[in-house]
């Protein structure tokens, strides 16, 4: 008996040992191993190289300095010649990271070669373009970049004083600016003989005061001067004549973010990264209807699709992708049709919009493309200069039009009017505010010609943001009685029971498409 | 002195400690190349706007002509020339916000507060701004009273919100 139960102890025991041990795989199979960073897509498609030194303190020059900073700008000032800068900064194929996408090294080689004695370096974080905040990010995050960059581009093209053109509505930059040039002046990386190379640079912060056009080169440098910030035809470029007629090289945030690298890894080294025309990395300010909202930076070539819907996740449950805009004010939408597109500068303005300085504001259904139009227009019309008048008046015409578009009161002729305009104003505008002023006109006009056509000609606005164009009437075969827009109208224009339809008062309706926009089913026309 | 006593007559905000200040502004700046705009948004962060009387004095203090210095004080926006309320609240109508609901907050302060965009509420409470992208779209859709920025606001959320600032 003892033995037989004795055996049977073992048994249950084994048997129970087997269940610890069957318990303990499930736990683990239900325990989610915690992923490394490249298997989260959100990383892993990215590569780092402008926002390498992201969760640094960027008040203290020590950190960045731990982060292999200032030794490109001690690499430039004592083992290289203003040519072998140049020369690296070609090979490396960095183009203008501000949107134009001129090549870097170029505009250094013709500052360079500019005759005078006094030459400037100015660094542009006027960041103007609604729904971009790639230069703010990198201003009050990594200061020091932008500074080791400027040093670099002053050695090269021979300038001892630098600006830095940041704009009022940056309050923090301006202060983490402001901490990083008096500690990087401390240290002796700034003002005259740095290293002990006998190279002197100074650095001045310029504070902007609110008007986008200024963010072109040329009105900018009207701004540090002091007078209205309206640009001039050029020839002469900056680079002959610049800030105060002086030999000027002007480059954007991000750009001189990327130069430390290159000079520190070699312009070989970037040049492998990106596509045959796009060299390097670019970052983007993902925004809009998309799950992970944020900045990215991936290499030149990355299809749309990888950025929208790897890295960003993708439009939350119910809504539906339609467009993607990129370039701002001066940019284009882009639909669904060619999300496959390769972002380099070429591909970009194959399809209508333009690379710009990285705003990509992610678009679903419920956004109105004619509406969306004009947005842009109105900004555009806003900050116009006034000088030239293709841009003051052609401008204000189209967004007239758009206007009346959207009110409902369009008629047969106005799309071919908004593109004659758009055709004149590109041609004629003195600077690029205006000339790529159109052009998100003319892409919601390639590819959502017939949104622009239910406005005109049926009165209807079909992705519902449009007013005028509704009815705010509840179709009560679509209404699933929930009482949503019940309780948000902000009027009680909306009367509903339980297991009833909704009513919309129309006398009491505001039209504040409060309830259009929260209503679950669809049911509001 | 004379001329500051003037100068308060004129306008009242222009007091004798205002003008001080703004005298030492213009003494630390003057002879900078391209010192106007300094100057000028230092000035206006001591008197909260730039009234017509003060343009003019800055002009003839700094030997450029009052019809340049009105000249960059229209053209840039972060200047104004109307004194403001003791509360701004700026709504952001960058693109994010645009598409994320800005246009309904705005229309729903307008129409609780009883004034258009720029304009101040007759207590002078509130001014009511729509500025350019703050960038700060990640929050979208934004809106900033005083300094405080307050993401994923609602019509309803907002209102909420001004009710704090008295």
């Amino acid at each position: 008996m003892s033995e037989n139960n004795s055996k049977a102890e073992e048994k249950t025991e084994e048997i129970a040992e087997e269940k610890v041990e069957e318990k303990e795989q499930e736990k683990q199979k239900e325990e989610k191993v915690i992923p490394y960073l490249e298997d989260v897509p959100f990383f892993g498609f990215q590569k780092l190289i402008v926002l390498k030194n992201k969760g640094i303190d960027p008040e203290l020059i020590d950190e960045y300095i731990a982060q292999d900073g200032y030794q490109a700008a001690a690499k430039a000032l004592l083992e290289m010649t203003q040519e072998e800068i140049i020369a690296e900064m070609k090979t490396s194929g960095l183009r203008g990271r501000g949107g134009a996408g001129f090549p870097t090294g170029l505009k250094w080689e013709f500052a360079n070669k500019s005759e005078g004695d006094i030459k400037y370096v100015l660094c542009n974080a006027d960041e103007g373009d609604p729904g971009a905040f790639m230069d703010r990010s990198v201003l009050e995050a990594d200061p020091h970049a932008i500074l080791e960059g400027m040093i670099i581009a002053a050695k090269a093209v021979g300038a001892h004083q630098g600006y830095i053109y940041c704009r009022a509505e940056y309050p923090l930059a301006i202060k983490r600016l402001n901490i990083a040039i008096s500690q990087a002046t401390e240290y002796g990386l700034l003002g005259n003989d740095i290293f002990g190379s006998g190279f002197d640079f100074h650095l001045e912060i310029y504070q902007g005061a609110g008007a986008f056009v200024c963010g072109e080169e040329t009105a900018l440098m009207h701004s540090i001067e002091g007078k209205r910030g309206m640009p001039r035809p050029r020839p002469p470029f900056p680079a002959h004549q610049g800030l105060w007629k002086k030999p000027t090289v002007l480059n954007n945030v991000e750009t001189y973010a990327n130069v430390p690298q290159i000079i520190l890894n070699g312009g070989k080294w970037y040049a492998g990264i990106g596509t045959e025309t796009s060299k390097g990395t670019k970052v983007f300010a993902l925004t809009g209807t998309v799950k992970n909202i944020g900045l990215v930076e991936v290499p030149m070539g990355t299809t749309l699709r990888t950025i929208i819907f790897d890295i960003g996740g993708g439009v939350p449950k119910k809504k539906k992708f339609k467009a993607v805009q990129l370039g701002g004010p001066s940019g284009g939408c882009i639909s669904e049709a060619f999300i496959d597109t390769p972002v380099d500068y070429e591909s970009i303005a194959k399809v209508g919009a333009i690379m710009g300085s990285g705003g990509m504001i992610v678009m679903d259904n419920q956004t109105c493309m004619v509406d969306m139009a004009r947005f842009f227009m109105d900004f555009v019309q806003d900050e116009s200069c006034g000088k030239c008048t293709p841009c003051r008046e052609g401008t204000r015409r189209m967004l007239q039009i758009l206007e009346k578009i959207t009110r409902g009161e369009g008629e047969s002729g106005d799309i071919e009017t908004l593109e004659e305009l758009s055709e004149v104003i590109k041609d004629a505008a003195l600077c690029g505010l205006g000339q790529t002023g159109p052009n998100p006109v003319l892409s919601t006009l390639q590819y959502f010609r017939d949104e622009y056509e239910a406005h005109i000609f049926e009165k209807r606005c079909p992705a519902k943001r449009c007013p005028a164009l509704l009815e705010f009437e509840v179709d009560e075969e679509k209404c699933i009685k929930c009482g949503i827009c019940f309780k948000q109208c902000p009027t009680e224009a909306i009367t509903w029971e339980k297991k009833q339809p909704a009513h919309i008062d129309k006398e009491k309706c505001i039209k504040c498409m409060t309830c259009i926009t929260n209503c679950p089913s669809d049911a509001i026309f | 002195m004379q001329q500051l006593q003037n100068l308060e007559a004129l306008n009242p905000d222009l007091t004798a400690e205002v003008m001080a200040q703004v005298d030492e502004i213009i003494d630390r700046n003057k002879g900078k190349p391209g010192c106007l705009i300094p100057v000028l948004e230092e000035c206006q962060g001591v008197v909260d706007y730039l009234p017509m009387e003060l343009l003019e004095y800055i002009g003839s203090r700094l030997n450029i002509p009052g019809s340049t210095v009105y000249g960059v004080v229209t053209f840039y926006s972060f200047f104004t020339m109307v004194p403001k309320g003791r509360h701004t609240i700026k709504v952001c109508m960058g693109t994010a916000c645009y598409v994320r609901g800005i246009g309904e907050v705005q229309n729903r302060l307008q129409s609780k507060l009883n004034v258009e965009v720029g304009g101040t509420t007759e207590d002078r409470r509130f001014t009511l701004e729509a500025v350019r992208c703050l960038g700060a779209c990640g929050l979208a859709p934004v809106m900033v009273v005083d300094k405080v920025t307050h993401g994923g606001v609602s019509p309803d959320s907002a209102l909420k919100i001004i009710e704090k600032y008295e």
